[in-house]
């Protein structure tokens, strides 16, 4: 039993509406906070690409202008922090993964993203396919800002957002599941909001 | 959450609340027994639990102030419309009870064994609890690392800490920079840190110093772009953004 905390009332701060969209352990905010480990990377757009890599295998790479010249969606997402915000209807001009993965030859089944400034994430085949996980390049109808992970950041919204890697450069397909950066320090490997992953063994 | 400890499980405890310590007019230090605390070290935060009568609970993580080896400590700054913050700086008491689990994280952390380069740390408001951590483990540690402070404040009443921060010495140089208000005769910095503060508070990057910057988000963007400038390599610039939130940063799929 937990124990009361005397004169706690808490302030439900659920918004009408969103009821049955918020994650347990989550509060909705209209901000969009950052967090990140280390200094906000700037890779001007003609040096940036987006690779997709594997051991053995066909790798492919998309320059910033060929990666726009694929086929974009808008989608609208709510996004869960672990650090315990989430945000409601958020809305990105993004690549679907299916449309990149479906360039390259594989049968991998986790890739691990990896991002300028040396931020991995690690996340099973079967959640960045299936139309549920993108490249994101815009945000709010403009371009997504360096603070936010631009020029391109993972959208997996169904998981934690530090899934969603920022400044991210590519896909590495792997067979195994190894542990990014964050899941090295104790962080979920998973990251499923709803069943509340945020530390390892949760 | 509930359940027994499993090893590389962090299972939340049942804290005892042992001393509050009102650290500014918003700002209050609560140092807690915790019977089976592992241990922590120097940078890490923990997860604090409320649970209303009702059923109600609400997380959030803070900062460990203290140091490894003292008493769990965190320091919280009051958030008007916080939903957690206004009760443990007002509501609380010596000898209630909460949960917490922790420690958590493990890469803004500095060990004194492993990094020998000279330590530059860099604080916004709230952002000095983590690096208050550092800086007792760098004494308790008998550690002799060149280390400078650079703090902003608000005004002089809203240092952290300021009592124990004017007595550092033996190689620890605390620079404040005011931003809101300065005292007659302030002969301190006033401003917001920039580019030119920067210049000439910090080490070299040619020491291969290891930065710490803590604090809101603006404040850590400035500062870590301009160590980057000043030719700090990213890999030893380490960041905690405060975001809305007001608890320390984690993972937002940051580098």
């Amino acid at each position: 039993m937990s124990p009361i905390s005397r004169g706690f009332h808490g302030r439900r701060r659920t918004p009408a509406g969103a009821e049955g969209r918020v994650p347990p352990g989550q509060y909705v905010t209209s901000d969009f906070p950052v967090l990140s480990a280390g200094p906000t990377p700037h890779t001007p757009l003609e040096k940036w690409t987006f690779s997709i890599t594997q051991e053995g295998g066909p790798s492919k790479s998309w320059s910033w202008t060929e990666m726009r010249g694929l086929s974009a969606e808008t989608v609208t997402a709510d996004i869960h922090c672990v650090t315990r915000w989430s945000k409601l209807d958020t809305e990105w001009q993004a690549v679907s993964l299916d449309t990149l993965l479906a360039q390259v030859e594989h049968d991998a089944e986790y890739v691990m993203a990896f991002s300028d400034g040396g931020y991995t994430t690690n996340l099973p085949l079967a959640d960045v396919t299936g139309g549920q996980a993108w490249l994101a390049f815009g945000y709010d109808g403009k371009p997504l800002e360096p603070e936010h992970g631009g020029p391109a950041r993972l959208l997996v919204p169904h998981l934690y957002f530090w899934k969603s890697a920022k400044w991210v450069r590519g896909l590495e397909l792997r067979d195994d599941d190894e542990p990014g950066f964050w899941e090295t320090y104790g962080y979920h490997m998973y990251g499923d909001p709803w069943k509340e992953q945020r530390y390892a063994g949760d | 959450m509930e359940g027994t400890a499993v090893r590389g499980r962090l299972t939340w405890q049942v804290a005892t609340v042992s001393q509050l310590i009102d650290e500014t007019p918003s700002v209050r230090t609560i140092v807690l027994q915790v019977p089976d605390w592992a241990g922590h070290r120097a940078g890490q935060h923990l997860d604090v639990r409320l649970t209303a009568e009702d059923g109600y609970s609400a997380e959030r993580s803070y900062s460990i102030a203290s140091a490894p080896g003292e008493p769990v400590a965190i320091t919280v700054e009051r958030l008007d419309d916080g939903e957690v913050s206004p009760y443990l700086t007002g509501e609380l008491q010596v000898g209630d009870e909460l949960e917490l689990r922790g420690p958590i994280g493990g890469y803004f952390v500095w060990d004194a064994d492993h990094d020998r380069g000279p330590l530059m740390l860099l604080a916004g408001g709230s952002g000095i609890a983590p690096l208050r951590s550092i800086l007792r483990q760098r004494e308790h540690s008998g550690s002799m690392v060149p280390t400078r402070l650079v703090y902003s404040s608000r005004s002089l009443p809203d240092v952290i800490y300021r009592g124990e921060l004017d007595r550092c010495d033996g190689g620890v140089e605390v620079i404040y920079t005011l931003t809101r208000q300065q005292p007659p005769g302030w002969s301190g910095h006033a401003g917001r840190v920039d580019a030119a503060l920067l210049a000439e508070a910090t080490w070299p990057a040619s020491q291969d110093p290891i930065a710490f910057v803590c604090g809101p988000t603006s404040f850590v963007e400035t500062v870590a772009e301009g160590l980057v400038g000043l030719g700090y390599p990213a890999r030893r610039v380490k960041t905690e953004r405060f975001g809305a939130t007001g608890g320390p940063g984690g993972p937002d799929g940051g580098t």
